[in-house]
């Protein structure tokens, strides 16, 4: 398991955030996770306190949102959602589609802090 | 005090992705082709890798290869014995290989003489997926012995590489390997993927291998 060491990489990158705008407390981190970034969920969350811990982001939530794979189909001619990574085919049309669009993430999307 | 929202958007592995992006353009420019080698341990990585750099060697291929391993070096020791310049790369319990590590163990060697650099990954089908090493090409191995569904249980990894291996081809008989379930898996977590199946040990499927990294080399070199 690696959600560790991105947690450290999540904590280095809102520390300097947090520095710049002169924050006094991080309140919660928003970060987005593709069903293909290969992190588990849980194991991200379980993690967090551990690496939050002594920082500026001590005591903050992580809140995490889940991104699923959306390929295009061709013979559709649009962007399908999948239900499932197991499955590389058009739900509708059931065509193979390895042209992913969505669902690699794995970002911060925004920081809430305490400002003075 | 006040309350702020501050809107980021920041890739959590950036910094492996920026490393990865200027070592990618440094192979490239030195005219190397990096090929990053990752499946479960045990899948026959080392035996496969050794056979490849043995042959290509032959062949008068310039190669080199860096392996990672958790704890030992036996792997590098197997590998020296292809005659071709092997190191350790020891990840001190991570389960993964990063790009700053494949940056600093090329440090002392001179990459313009090479053709083909391979990295063999830890042995592990969770974690290296997220983490690009500057590799042209990502390719996954499976072996007959670990069931035809291991594409289903881990498709992230599957679905990141570019070419599957089916390994020990050799034993599929007794070990009542379905190549069509196999291969029928793999396609369905990464539509249109090649597949090849080797053997190491007979040598079944390397000349194949070995030609259809040449035509990957060649390709690149025309896009690049
Ligand atoms: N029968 C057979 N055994 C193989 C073959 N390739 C590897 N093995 C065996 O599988 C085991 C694991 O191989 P190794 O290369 O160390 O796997 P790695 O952990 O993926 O590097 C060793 O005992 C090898 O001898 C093959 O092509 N045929
Ligand atoms: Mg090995
Ligand atoms: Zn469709």
């Amino acid at each position: 398991m690696h959600e560790l060491s991105l947690v450290y990489s999540i904590v280095e990158t809102v520390e300097q955030y947090a520095k710049e705008a002169h924050a006094k407390q991080v309140n919660s981190v928003k970060v987005r996770l593709g069903a293909l970034s290969g992190v588990s969920k849980d194991a991200l969350l379980f993690s967090y306190d551990i690496g939050a811990a002594g920082t500026i982001l001590s005591g903050s939530t992580l809140e995490i949102e889940e991104c699923p794979v959306a390929i295009f189909c061709l013979p559709c001619g649009q962007l399908r959602v999948l239900p499932g990574i197991q499955k590389f085919s058009c739900p509708e049309c059931d065509t193979p589609s390895g042209d992913v669009r969505q669902g690699r993430e794995l970002d911060i999307v925004s920081i809430e802090m305490e400002i003075d | 005090m006040n309350t702020r929202v501050l809107e980021i958007r920041k890739g959590i592995l950036n910094k492996n992705d920026e490393i990865a992006r200027t070592l990618r353009k440094t192979l490239q420019t030195a005219g190397v082709f990096t090929i990053n080698l990752v499946s479960s341990p045990g899948t026959g990585k080392t035996f496969f890798l050794e056979r490849t750099l043995r042959t290509l060697r032959e062949q008068g291929i310039a190669t080199a290869a860096l392996v990672g391993d958790l704890a030992t070096d036996n792997d590098a020791r197997r590998l020296a014995e292809a005659g071709v310049p092997v190191k350790q790369i020891n990840t001190n319990g991570r389960c993964h290989l990063e790009a700053q590590m494949i940056t600093d163990h090329l440090a002392d060697w001179d990459i313009a003489k090479l053709d083909y650099l391979f990295i063999e990954n830890v042995g592990n089908l969770v974690c290296p997926s997220s983490y690009d090493l500057g590799e042209d090409l990502r390719v996954v191995l499976l072996s007959v012995t670990e069931g035809e569904d291991k594409p289903l249980k881990y498709p992230t990894i599957f679905n990141s590489a570019d070419i599957a291996i089916i390994t020990k081809m050799d034993i599929a008989e007794p070990c009542e390997f379905n190549l069509e379930t196999a291969s029928a898996n793999i396609r369905a977590v990464r539509p249109g993927m090649q597949i090849l199946p080797t053997s190491a040990k007979s040598g079944a499927g390397i000349d194949e291998w070995l030609a259809c990294l040449a035509h990957c080399r060649l390709a690149h070199r025309v896009s690049a």
